[in-house]
C-alpha cells in the first residue's frame, strides 16, 4: 500500500510545495517509509535544474550502505567535472543534505549524454533534470522531507507526490518515488500497485538502451513512458498503451512541464479519488488528502477502470 | 417486527427464492418467526425524536464511534454528524435502530458492519461503504467509491450517483440500488440478493456470480464468467418500480428495456456439505 497525490492549477502558480506537503502528510498511514515530491515551478528559464544525490540514506531492508560523508565531497567534485566535460556550465549550486544537491546549469538539449556522464560517478543518481521539474525524495514522512528540503513555500503550477510503504524493495532513496523518466526533461511518475510483468518489460527496455537505477517496479512505468515518448508518441497515447503492455494492478500519475495525467488499470484494483474544477484538479489515493486542501463539501468521484486522463496547467 | 409470511409472498413468484441455500447452517441458525432474532441483547432503547449533533472535525474514528454508542445508551435515536471530512471508518458497528444523518462525505469503510440503522449521507462515500451490512437502510446522495456494499447480507444500500468497481462483491443478501453508472466487476462472486443499476455498467458484470439478480437500465460493457441474461417479468417490473420509489430515484426508466442478469450456474458449486464435511471428503 502506498499513497499518491497530484495537484494542478490551471493557469496560475501557487504554493504547490506547501499544498503537496499537506496532501501527502494526510496519506502518511498509507506509507511511512519514504516521501517524494515532483514539483513543477513556473516555466520561462532556458537553464536546467539538476537534482542529484551522491550517496544513500539507508533504511530497513536496503542493500545500500551508509557511507562516510567525506565521500560525498569528492563525488560532487567529480560530478562538476562531468558537467563541464559534457559542455555544460554550472550557474548555481546548493548542497541540501550531505548527499543531495540542487544545481542550476546551462547545457544543450541532448540530456542523455550529460546524464550518462554524470551517472558514471560512483553512487551518483540524477533525481531530476528539467526546466521546471524539481524532484525531491528521502526517508520519512511528508513533513520531515518538506522541512529538510525547504519545500513548504515552493511556488509552481503542479505537482505529484508519493508516500511509500516498502514492499517490493528496501527502504532507501533510490527505491522511493517519484521517478524521473530518464533522460527526458521534466517527466516524472508516481505509482501505487504492483506490476507483474516487470522483468519481461525491463529486459525489453534494457535491450533498447533504457537505464534502470533500482529494482522497484514503479520505475518501469517511468522508463516505459520515456521510451514511448522517445519513439514519438504523445503523453496520452503512451499512457493508453501502458494499460495494454503493463500487467498487474496499478494506478499511476505522470507529470510533464505543463501537464498532469493519471491512468488506472483494467481491474481498477487500486484507489484514486478525483476532484475537478475550472481552476484546480486534485487527485489522491484517498479523499482525506483532497480534504486537507478543500475542507468544505465538494463533489469527488473515482475514475473508472482503464481510464486515462490528462490535464493542462 | 412483523413476521415474514412465506407462502403467498410475491418474491416466490419472481423466482427470487430459487436461490435458497441448502447447507445445514443455513437451515438451523436463523428462524425469522422468532422475534428475539431481530434484536441484539445489548441494544439500547432509543427515541427517534431525541436528536443530537456531533462535530467530527476534531475526532478520530474510534472517538466518534464510541461517542455514537454513548449517545445511543442515553436514548438518542437521531444523531447528526457534522464535518465528517471523508474520514475513514465512521459510524461502524451500529447493531440497532438509529437514525444517523451524515452532513458531508465519508472515507473508506464508512458505516460498515451495521445491523439496523437508517443512514443518510449527504456527500460521497469512499471504498467499501456499508461492508457486511446485515439490515437497515443507507442512502448516499452523491457518488461512491469501489466495493460499495461488499459482502452485505441484508438491507437496502442506495447510491444516487455513480459507483466505482466491484459493487456488491461477495454479496449475500439485501439490495443495492445505484442511480448512476457502475464500474467493472459489479456483482463479482455475488451469492444472493439484488443489484439495480439505473445507468451503464463496466466490464465483467456479475463475474462468477453464484446466485442473485442484477438489473441494468443502461448499457453493459461485458458480462463476466457465468453471468447470463434472463427474461424480465411483470413481477420484476413491479418490484423495481417499488424499490426505486422507496430509494427516491426519480430517473425516467423504461423498465421493460432493463436487462436482467442471473447466474448460468455452470460454475455453481454449492452443495449440502459443511466445511468440515467437505474437508473430510477431500
Amino acid at each position: 500500500m502506498c499513497g499518491i497525490a497530484g495537484i494542478i492549477h490551471r493557469g496560475k502558480s501557487t504554493n504547490v510545495g506547501g499544498e503537496m506537503q499537506k496532501m501527502l502528510q494526510s496519506l502518511k498511514h498509507r506509507g511511512p517509509d519514504s516521501t517524494g515530491y515532483a514539483l513543477y515551478g513556473p516555466e520561462g528559464s532556458q537553464n536546467y535544474i539538476l537534482r542529484f544525490k551522491v550517496g544513500e540514506n539507508v533504511g530497513e531492508g536496503s542493500s545500500s550502505i551508509m557511507e562516510d560523508s567525506s565521500f560525498y565531497d569528492f563525488r560532487k567534485e567529480e560530478v562538476n567535472k562531468k558537467i563541464i566535460e559534457a559542455g555544460g556550465k554550472i550557474l548555481k549550486q546548493e548542497q541540501i543534505t550531505p548527499y543531495s544537491f540542487r544545481y542550476v546549469i546551462s547545457c544543450d538539449d541532448d540530456l542523455l549524454d550529460l546524464a550518462k556522464k554524470i551517472e558514471t560517478v560512483e553512487m551518483t543518481e540524477i533525481l531530476s533534470l528539467g526546466k521546471s521539474l524539481e524532484l525531491i525524495k528521502d526517508l520519512g514522512d511528508a513533513k520531515v522531507v518538506a522541512d529538510k528540503y525547504s519545500l513548504n513555500n515552493f511556488m509552481g503550477t503542479h505537482a505529484i507526490g508519493h508516500t511509500r510503504m516498502a514492499t517490493e524493495s528496501g527502504v532507501d532513496i533510490r527505491s522511493a518515488h517519484p521517478y524521473w523518466a530518464y533522460p527526458f526533461s521534466d517527466v516524472s511518475v508516481v505509482h501505487n500497485g504492483q506490476l507483474t510483468n516487470y522483468w519481461n518489460n525491463r529486459r525489453a527496455l534494457e535491450r533498447k538502451g533504457m537505464r534502470f537505477i533500482s529494482s522497484c517496479d514503479s520505475e518501469l512505468i517511468a522508463v516505459y513512458l520515456a521510451n514511448k515518448i522517445r519513439d514519438g508518441y504523445g503523453l496520452e497515447d503512451s499512457m493508453q498503451s501502458s494499460l495494454i503492455d503493463l500487467d498487474g494492478v496499478f494506478t499511476y500519475m505522470v507529470a510533464t512541464q505543463d501537464k498532469l495525467g493519471m491512468a488506472k488499470d483494467h481491474m481498477a484494483a487500486k484507489p484514486m479519488v478525483l476532484f475537478e474544477s475550472d481552476e484546480l484538479v486534485l487527485l489522491a489515493s484517498e479523499e482525506v488528502a483532497i480534504r486537507s486542501l478543500l475542507p468544505h463539501e465538494i463533489d469527488t468521484y473515482d475514475p473508472y477502470e482503464g481510464e486515462v486522463k490528462v490535464w493542462q496547467a | 417486527m412483523a413476521s415474514i409470511i412465506k407462502s403467498d409472498h410475491k418474491s416466490y413468484g419472481m423466482g427470487l427464492h430459487d436461490e435458497v441455500l441448502t447447507g445445514r447452517t443455513q437451515q438451523t441458525s436463523f428462524n425469522s418467526e422468532e422475534a428475539e432474532n431481530f434484536f441484539y441483547h445489548d441494544a439500547f432503547k432509543v427515541d427517534f425524536n431525541k436528536r443530537t449533533l456531533i462535530d467530527v472535525q476534531k475526532l478520530n474514528c474510534i472517538e466518534l464511534n464510541k461517542k455514537i454508542k454513548d449517545l445511543m445508551k442515553r436514548g438518542y435515536g437521531t444523531i447528526v454528524l457534522k464535518n465528517p471530512g471523508a474520514k475513514h471508518s465512521l459510524g461502524v458497528g451500529i447493531l440497532q435502530k438509529l437514525n444517523l444523518i451524515v452532513e458531508g462525505s465519508l472515507g473508506y469503510f464508512g458505516v460498515g458492519s451495521i445491523d439496523g440503522p437508517v443512514v443518510r449521507i449527504s456527500g460521497r462515500v469512499g471504498w467499501s461503504c456499508a461492508e457486511n451490512m446485515m439490515s437497515g437502510k443507507v442512502v448516499v446522495e452523491k457518488n461512491a467509491g469501489s466495493c460499495f456494499g461488499a459482502a452485505i447480507r441484508g438491507g437496502d444500500l442506495i447510491c444516487k450517483g455513480n459507483v466505482g468497481a466491484r459493487s456488491g462483491i461477495d454479496m449475500k443478501g439485501g439490495t443495492i440500488i445505484i442511480g448512476g453508472d457502475a464500474g467493472a466487476f459489479t456483482g463479482f462472486m455475488m451469492q444472493r440478493g439484488r443489484i439495480i443499476i439505473c445507468g451503464d455498467v463496466g466490464p465483467n458484470l456479475g463475474d462468477s456470480l453464484y446466485d442473485g439478480t442484477i438489473f441494468v437500465g443502461g448499457d453493459i460493457k461485458s458480462l463476466g464468467a457465468d453471468a447470463v441474461e434472463a427474461e424480465i417479468t411483470d413481477l420484476d417490473i413491479q418490484w423495481l418500480k417499488r424499490k426505486l420509489k422507496v430509494a427516491e430515484i426519480n430517473k425516467k426508466i423504461d423498465f421493460k428495456k432493463m436487462t436482467k442478469i442471473v447466474s448460468g450456474k455452470k460454475l455453481w458449486n454449492y452443495d449440502n456439505l459443511e466445511p468440515s464435511e467437505r474437508k473430510g471428503a477431500i
